[in-house]
Order: structure tokens, then sequence, then C-alpha cells
């Protein structure tokens, strides 16, 4: 069953490919069993009957948190990155907002003197993962079918399928989607939300929760600045209301303004971690 | 959109559970979710409508509980409810706050007849 929708699309798999290899590797199979008929009811309004005089009623108390399954396979992966000595970055964004551009450059910049791995994913297409391995890095690409976020154990599957090896940097392409990812913790070491400046000024205020959670914000496409209504000091102070603790760096994938930054910013955590 | 796979979750919990009970039917299913966790009430109801569909959980009342915020300010000490995701200390302004309450995503009890 779709993970989005609640629809029974067949065509709904998670598969998780290498460059040039034949795709639909299942990993999700959903126990439930639907009828074949969609027919919705309420539930206020339920006429079933309430008689409980032979049963005999029991609390059975549970408390368990409803991400855990995912939070266990988050830590699995946070012990194997921590044993193979390597740092994930998880980058979230919109759709468009150049994440894939972003990579690419980075992985042009560093790829002589680090590690670099990434794990891209897409609802559909190989296209970004293509474009990784143009630009110089191995790359698995994970379609969520109709899904809208990475979860932990797709990022299980994809890193087991790269073989990593030790003292190196992987990052993690998730879905463009700046809602839900934020609610999935992949065992990534740092969380990246970018946003480009064609995207509105407001953003971190419209979708504080990604912002929240993460610990960098990269404004992107400043060469555009010129041209649109975009006011980099008040996304800050947005996004600095939402969440106290970012830190920001403001690039242009296109011209490569600002990137000797972030490269140095990763140099610099990939040697602390 | 994240809320159907948040449903799902919450339906496998469950169904665990009442296995483990060896009871004969769940009649309500009680659950936790902050005002702050980043769920949509509504979109979750939604889901789970479709979520317990041929399940043991198909004909259970649902209890959504639901936690309002509460932060600190990390500059003045003040302990205060929040209820949207930005927020300010109330006494000092500041926004160096840290969440204490409101993310709750927890499923937290069962009721059953056996």
């Amino acid at each position: 069953m779709c993970g989005t929708c609640g629809c029974g699309d067949p065509k709904n798999v998670v598969s998780i490919s290498l460059p040039g290899e034949k795709q639909k590797i299942e990993v999700h199979t959903h126990e439930h069993k639907h009828g074949d008929k969609f027919h919705s009811h309420e539930h206020e309004h339920h006429t079933h009957d309430h008689d409980h005089s032979h049963a005999q009623q029991r609390v059975i108390e549970v408390e368990q948190d409803i991400l855990s399954a995912n939070n266990l396979l988050a830590a699995r992966n946070r012990g194997y990155f921590d044993a193979k000595n390597v740092l994930s970055i998880n980058l979230m964004s919109s759709p468009g907002s150049g994440k894939t551009s972003l990579l690419e450059k980075t992985i042009v910049a560093l790829k002589e003197q680090l590690n670099l791995y990434v794990v891209e994913g897409d609802q559909q297409t190989m296209n970004d993962a293509n474009r990784i391995d143009k630009a110089g890095a191995p790359v698995v690409q994970v379609n969520t079918g109709n899904g809208c976020h990475l979860d932990a154990d797709m990022v299980n599957q994809a890193v087991k399928k790269l073989q990593i090896k030790e003292n190196s940097l992987v990052f993690i392409e998730n879905v463009g989607n700046l809602v839900c990812p934020s609610l999935f913790d992949l065992g990534e070491s740092k969380r990246v939300v970018i946003i480009s400046v064609t995207e509105g000024d407001d953003k971190p205020l419209k979708y504080p929760v990604i912002f929240k959670s993460a610990d960098i914000c990269i404004i992107n496409k400043i060469d555009l600045l010129p041209y649109v209504d975009f006011d980099v000091k008040k996304v800050k102070e947005y996004a600095l209301q939402v969440n106290h603790h970012l830190t920001f760096f403001e690039v242009s994938a296109k011209t490569d303004e600002g990137l000797s930054e972030w490269y140095g910013w990763l140099t610099e955590n990939f040697n602390a971690k | 959109m994240h809320e159907m796979s948040i449903a799902l979750s919450i339906v496998d919990i469950a169904e665990k559970e009442f296995k483990k009970s060896g009871a004969a039917k769940v009649t309500e299913l009680e659950l936790e979710i902050g005002l702050l966790a980043g769920i949509e009430y509504d979109a979750l109801e939604f889901a789970m409508q479709m979520a317990v569909k041929n399940t043991v959980l198909e004909k259970a009342v649902l209890k959504l509980d639901k936690p309002a915020g509460l932060a600190k300010c990390n500059d003045c000490g003040l302990e205060f409810e929040v209820k949207e995701m930005i927020f300010s200390c109330p006494d000092c302004k500041g926004y160096n706050n840290s969440l204490i309450r409101g993310k709750e995503l927890r499923v937290k009890s069962l009721l059953v007849d056996d």
C-alpha cells in the first residue's frame, strides 16, 4: 500500500539501483491486506453495537514511539557509519533548489582528497544518479515510488549496496520535499536544508519543522539575487527564529561563489569525526 | 503527506501488541500526538481510516491526545506553553529556547475485550 495516499497501486514499489543496472528491487512489502474496492467510512459514525456485557475489558499500556521501527534502524545506520568512520550528510529541500547541482560541484572539488559516496532519493528515474555518476562518485539511486521521503530502511539497503570504504563522506540526497523528510531519522551525522533565492524568503516560517531539525542552512542560487525579491537578511532572521543554532552558507552552485566555505565546513567536520 | 506512513506504523504496532495480548478484539486505540510533532491531525485521522481497513483496528474507536508544547528559555530559564513551531520567550523575547514537550508521537494504549 502506498505510504502517501493509501492507494493500492502495484507500481508503488521502492527500488534501489546502481547506474546502468536493471531497476526494481523491492524493499518494502506491507503486510496489510486490503479489499479491492474502495469505500470510505468515518469513525464517528460507526453503528457497531457497544454492548460488552459478556466481554472482559482491559487496557494494554503500549507506550511505544510510532517512529520506533525507523528510529531503531536509524540507530543501526549510525552505528555502522560510526564504526566505519563515515561522515553522513542528509540533504533536504524542495524540488529544484539545486541539491544535485551542489553535489556535482562538491564531488568535482573534493573527490581527489576524500572518499565520496552518494545515495540519491527520488520518486522516479535514474536521472540524478546518472549526473552524480558522471561527476565521479559512486552512487545508488533509491526510487521511492509514491513515497515522499527516504527512511532509515531504504538508506540501510542503499548503503550496503554502495560498499563504502572506511573514512568516507556519504551524501544522502533526500526526496525533494520540504515537509516529510524532516520526521525521519536516517542515521545521518548532520542535516542540511537547502533553500534557493527563487523560492521566497518566508520559507522558514511556512515550513518550520524542517528548519528546526537542520544543522546547516544553505542558501543557493545567490547569483540570481539581483533579479528576484529575496532578502537574505530576512530569510536568516526567520530561520533563526525557528532554529537558533543554524549555521548558514550563501552559495551559487552555478558560479561557484561561496562554495569554498561549504567545502571548508565539510572537510573540517570530516576531520573532526 | 507522511501521515499515511505514520498511520501504517501505528497499525503495525497495535496489531503486534494485540497479538501478544491474546484478547478477542480491540475497542479503542489511544494515541498521543504532540501539537508540534509535525503531524496534521486531520490528515492523520483520514489516513487512519484507510490504514485500519481489514485489520483488528477496523472497528476500534480512535482516541487522540494532543499535548500542547512546553518550552524553556535557555537565556532566562522561563518555562512556557507554546502552540506553534515558531515562538519566542514571553519574558526576554529571545529565540534561544528548547522544546520540552509537544513532539510526542506515541501509541499509548489499547482497550481490548477478552
